[in-house]
């Protein structure tokens, strides 16, 4: 079963020389979770922004799910909170008029956000910014998760802590996502299939699935053991990291 | 020791307002003595005229006339403005276009829009209103459309994300973000507008403030000019304490 289907034939900035992304093509079946990596500047964000739909000056087709207006949740690099309105009523907005709170209660449990839900922004940490991100993303029930490095600029614990509650969130109610990073450990622990991209043109350099079963995401050693296999197997993705 | 220094400036800081206002009517009450003359009447002479028309029901009569027309004219100016402002800082061909109509209505003076309205559509309450509110329109306009020339891109895109409505993105996005600027739109119009009105009732009403004055300086009735004008610059710091105080601290209330 496929979730979304990417075909980009062309998209050119205005007076731009070249294409920042041309013939690109890609796939995901419906709750794959898909990293994307490729060096700062090969057009992810635009690739993200057209996706997403905010972007609508190219030449191609992006179809995802079955509906017309596909429901996305964008978990931009910056969490993109409004600042005068509470948590709760951040998450609160998103969502139809007629939701039951309880929805918005499990997640704020699952992210461990209960206690600052009636708090604004900026009274929160970047850490827990992100988190009310994440929450706000999946509380739509979205056909599609869009994460654009969603966890740069974070110290590392902290940065392993919200990963895990994301992925815990992810177990508990699978979506498909489309995750972008150029941290190899971080893609390898969260995805399905790493895809990895270099720029002008944007194109795919390789595609790779991640053996490493579901349950063994936290460990370290297992990790870091497929980490040294890929550099090893594919010298091509060295400079892209 | 130290606390009493800290209690001791707290406590004379608090008393400041009242002693500059002492101070004031002192300087006052000193001068009109020295000058001993109906020129400069005295405070309470002042003060005594004040009550009279207070308690004779014809301050706030005029008061209240000017008052309604004050309201009036600053909702229309208000409304209109931020429609036309937000619409010009979000579309910058129209705003290439009008750019040029704001910059002549911005400078055509105050007299000449009333005495022009006043001509064509008569010494009508309409006519009065009318060019108050043209008076006051491109001000409001040109502070609101540099308001929305500064709204938060990335908020905007998170909300056609997640497909926020017009109205919701309006309401939830932009106006949060417009809300200083129309906080300085309200406290420059109002201080704008009364003037204005007083110009105009002055010249084509046969009530208020503006009328009133009128009147007074035929009479040379300096004591009844100045009580009003107490009256009216409590009336508006009034306003400012009660209306648009708490307005600020409402909308705020987010803030670190």
């Amino acid at each position: 079963m496929t979730a979304m289907h990417i075909n980009i034939q062309n998209k050119t900035y205005p007076k731009a020389t070249a294409p920042t992304i041309a013939d690109f093509k890609l796939s995901l079946k419906a709750n794959e979770f898909v990293c994307l990596v490729g060096a700062s500047g090969c057009g992810k964000t635009t690739l993200l922004n057209i996706i997403a739909n905010l972007d609508k000056k190219f030449q191609g087709e992006i179809v995802i799910g079955t509906q017309q207006h596909p429901k996305i949740g964008y978990i931009f690099q910056n969490p993109r909170l409004l600042p005068w309105r509470t948590v709760r009523e951040n998450i609160d907005l998103v969502m139809e008029q007629d939701h039951s709170p309880a929805v918005i209660n499990a997640l704020l449990d699952t992210m461990q956000l209960t206690e600052v839900q009636h708090s604004y922004p900026e009274q929160l940490s970047l850490g827990m910014s992100r988190r009310v991100s994440i929450i706000r993303a999946f509380a739509i029930d979205p056909d599609l998760l869009i994460m654009d490095e969603p966890f740069v600029s974070l110290d590392p614990p902290t940065a392993r802590q919200i990963r895990s509650h994301l992925y815990n969130l992810w177990q508990q109610r699978p979506h498909t996502v489309l995750f972008v990073t150029h941290d190899l450990r971080e893609a390898i622990a969260l995805a399905d299939r790493l895809i990895f991209l270099s720029a002008g043109p944007m194109r795919v350099v390789s595609e790779i699935p991640v053996p490493i079963s579901r349950n063994e995401r936290d460990d370290e050693t297992a990790i870091e053991l497929f980490r040294q296999q890929l550099l090893q197997n594919y010298p091509e993705i060295k400079g892209l990291l | 020791m130290k606390l009493t220094k800290i209690r001791t400036g707290l406590s004379l800081a608090h008393f400041y307002p009242a002693l500059s206002i002492a101070a004031l009517l002192a300087l006052w009450q000193g001068l009109a003595v020295l000058i001993n003359n109906y020129t400069l009447p005295s405070p309470i002479a002042v003060a005594t005229v004040l009550w009279n028309d207070c308690l004779s029901g014809e301050l706030p009569y005029h008061l209240g006339v000017t008052l309604l027309r004050l309201v009036v004219s600053f909702s229309i100016a208000m409304c209109l403005g931020c429609a036309i402002g937000i619409s010009l800082g979000r579309n910058s061909k129209l705003n290439a276009f009008f750019d040029h109509w704001l910059v002549i209505f911005l400078n055509i003076p105050a007299l000449v829009t009333i005495i022009l309205c006043y001509v064509w559509f008569g010494l009508v309450e309409s006519a009065a209103i009318l060019a108050v509110v043209i008076n006051k329109l491109p001000n409001v306009i040109v502070t609101i459309r540099e308001g929305t020339r500064t709204l938060d891109q990335d908020l905007l895109e998170m909300a056609r994300c997640y497909q926020f409505s017009k109205s919701k993105t309006l309401r939830h996005v932009i106006w949060p973000q417009l809300h200083p600027f129309v906080m300085a739109a309200t406290r420059s119009g109002l201080a704008l507008i009364w003037k204005i009105i007083l110009v105009v009732e002055l010249l084509g009403r046969s009530n208020g403030m503006g009328y009133q004055l009128h009147m007074f300086f035929q009479l040379f009735d300096v004591a009844s000019i100045l009580a009003y004008t107490i009256a009216f610059v409590v009336v508006i710091q009034l306003l400012e304490l009660v209306v648009l105080k708490p307005l600020d601290k409402k909308a705020l209330r987010w803030r670190r």
